[in-house]
């Protein structure tokens, strides 16, 4: 396959992005990798991810794919001859594509808020949600890897793929905010699994340095407070 | 063996409709349980403890929940009949796509439109609009956001049908005059058996909706 048949509008810094370029990895595709610098947003973005303008975007023999979960399940069916991304078994997918949906609308949504809200008292709440969340996905660990390594058994899948994107951005908050949130007496099998996940070979080299994060984070938390304010 | 289907439901549920249409469409035979939301029942709170909501499907014992994910199982696993997602990867891409945006605006927009006055709900009115707009440009010529065939984004887009009356009402706009393509789109739908024994009466909404309203307005506002 040529690499410009299939090309990935991305940025460094964001779990989403991530997440295809590790599904990228696992079928070991060549690809474009068009950095998007998001200020201003390149006409690439705006013509291929029209109702959103949001990254990652995949363009695959010039036709769009958007939103991370979408692309995921997209090269898993086209590339159908490599690794398995999703479980095999319809309940078992089932059960990935549920937690995979749990954190995308709790975990991200807390951090975010945690960065953005100004006083201590503020972020409690939605530190307690991630507590929650780290809570319900240790068993979610326990139900899915049938005592296997990842959530997808042998190898890594769908649901690692999901939750493993975050792992750079649960540092930042953990390292700015001084709260370790995946800890061995609240998450032991999460905890192995973290190490896991960074050391495999789809993995490597994607998760951004903690202080290339905590730097960007400064500006985000500018943003995100600004756009509040105008409301 | 034979397959054992329950789902727990809440009539006037957009989310539970997707799926009583999607298991009508499969021809599959099911329990269907009434729960009170306001007195959840124990099975509910095992079968969802997550969210404690439904729609939940329980087959043979093991419990689904999130309607989009469980119309997926379903076509998945009853995959002999009436198919929801195309067979082209792309294709597929596409429909999971426009349902996640409907997913995302609709109900939560909606719920603005009907639920809310003044400045709030002019806001909500102007972004249901859009998205409006931007469903029907994406249903295009098309019979149904399938194509030719009754799909996963019809699917996921047609309980709404059901609040149009209210959101007319409440939100003082004709839904019809400002997107015909939309509304006879709806019609079509609701020309399938398997659809509308799913939908309740747009009035009946209209009842449940505005008491709901009554309950939950001093939240949204």
């Amino acid at each position: 396959m040529g690499k410009s048949e299939l090309k990935l509008i991305a940025k460094w810094s964001s779990p989403y992005v991530m997440r295809v370029r590790i599904a990228l990895n696992i079928k070991s595709l060549e690809y474009e990798h068009f950095e998007e610098t998001l200020n201003p947003k390149s006409d690439l973005l705006l013509e291929s991810n029209p109702v959103y303008a949001k990254v990652p975007v995949l363009i695959h023999h010039g036709k769009p794919i958007c939103e991370s979960l979408v692309i995921v399940e997209y090269i898993d069916e086209t590339w159908s001859s490599g690794p398995s991304i999703l479980p095999s078994d319809a309940y078992d997918r089932a059960v990935a594509r549920f937690w995979a949906s749990y954190i995308d609308q709790k975990w991200f949504p807390s951090m975010k808020s945690i960065i953005t809200v100004v006083e201590e008292e503020e972020r409690k709440p939605y530190f307690e949600v991630m507590e929650e969340v780290v809570e319900k996905v240790e068993g979610a660990l326990e139900e899915c890897s049938k005592r296997k390594p990842f959530f997808g058994g042998d190898r890594i899948g769908f649901l690692d793929i999901a939750f493993g994107s975050f792992l750079g951005w649960l540092s930042v908050i953990e390292h700015v905010y001084g709260r370790k949130l995946l800890i061995e007496e609240k998450a032991p099998k999460l905890v192995k699994w973290a190490e896991r996940f960074a050391a495999d070979p789809a993995v490597k080299g994607l998760i951004p340095e903690t202080d290339k994060l905590v730097e960007i984070s400064k500006s985000l938390q500018i943003k995100w407070r600004a756009a509040i304010s105008k409301k | 063996m034979a397959d054992e289907v329950i789902l727990l439901d809440f009539w006037p549920s957009p989310f539970g409709m997707r799926v009583r249409i999607a298991l009508a469409e499969k021809g599959i035979e099911y329990e269907g349980r009434e729960e009170d939301l306001s007195n959840k029942s124990p099975l509910l709170l095992k079968m969802n403890p997550v969210y404690k909501q439904i729609p939940v499907l329980i087959h043979n014992g093991k419990p689904i929940s999130e309607s989009l994910i469980i119309v997926q199982y379903i076509d998945e696993v009853w995959s002999h009949k009436s198919p929801l997602l195309p067979s082209d990867p792309y294709q597929r891409a596409n429909a999971r796509f426009w349902a996640e945006y409907i997913d995302k605006k609709i109900y939560s927009t909606g719920k603005l439109v009907w639920g809310t006055t003044g400045e709030v709900q002019e806001k909500a009115k102007n972004e249901l609009r859009d998205s409006f707009k931007l469903l029907e440009g994406e249903l295009g010529d098309k019979k149904y956001f399938g194509g030719d065939r009754f799909g996963l984004v019809d699917v996921a887009l047609i309980p709404f049908y059901s609040w149009f009356y209210t959101l007319e009402t409440t939100g003082n706009f004709s839904i019809t005059e400002e997107f015909p393509r939309l509304v006879a789109w709806a019609k079509r739908c609701m020309q399938k058996e398997s659809v509308s024994k799913s939908i309740p009466d747009q009035y009946k909404i209209y009842d449940f909706l505005l008491e709901l309203k009554k309950k939950i307005q001093p939240q949204l506002q």
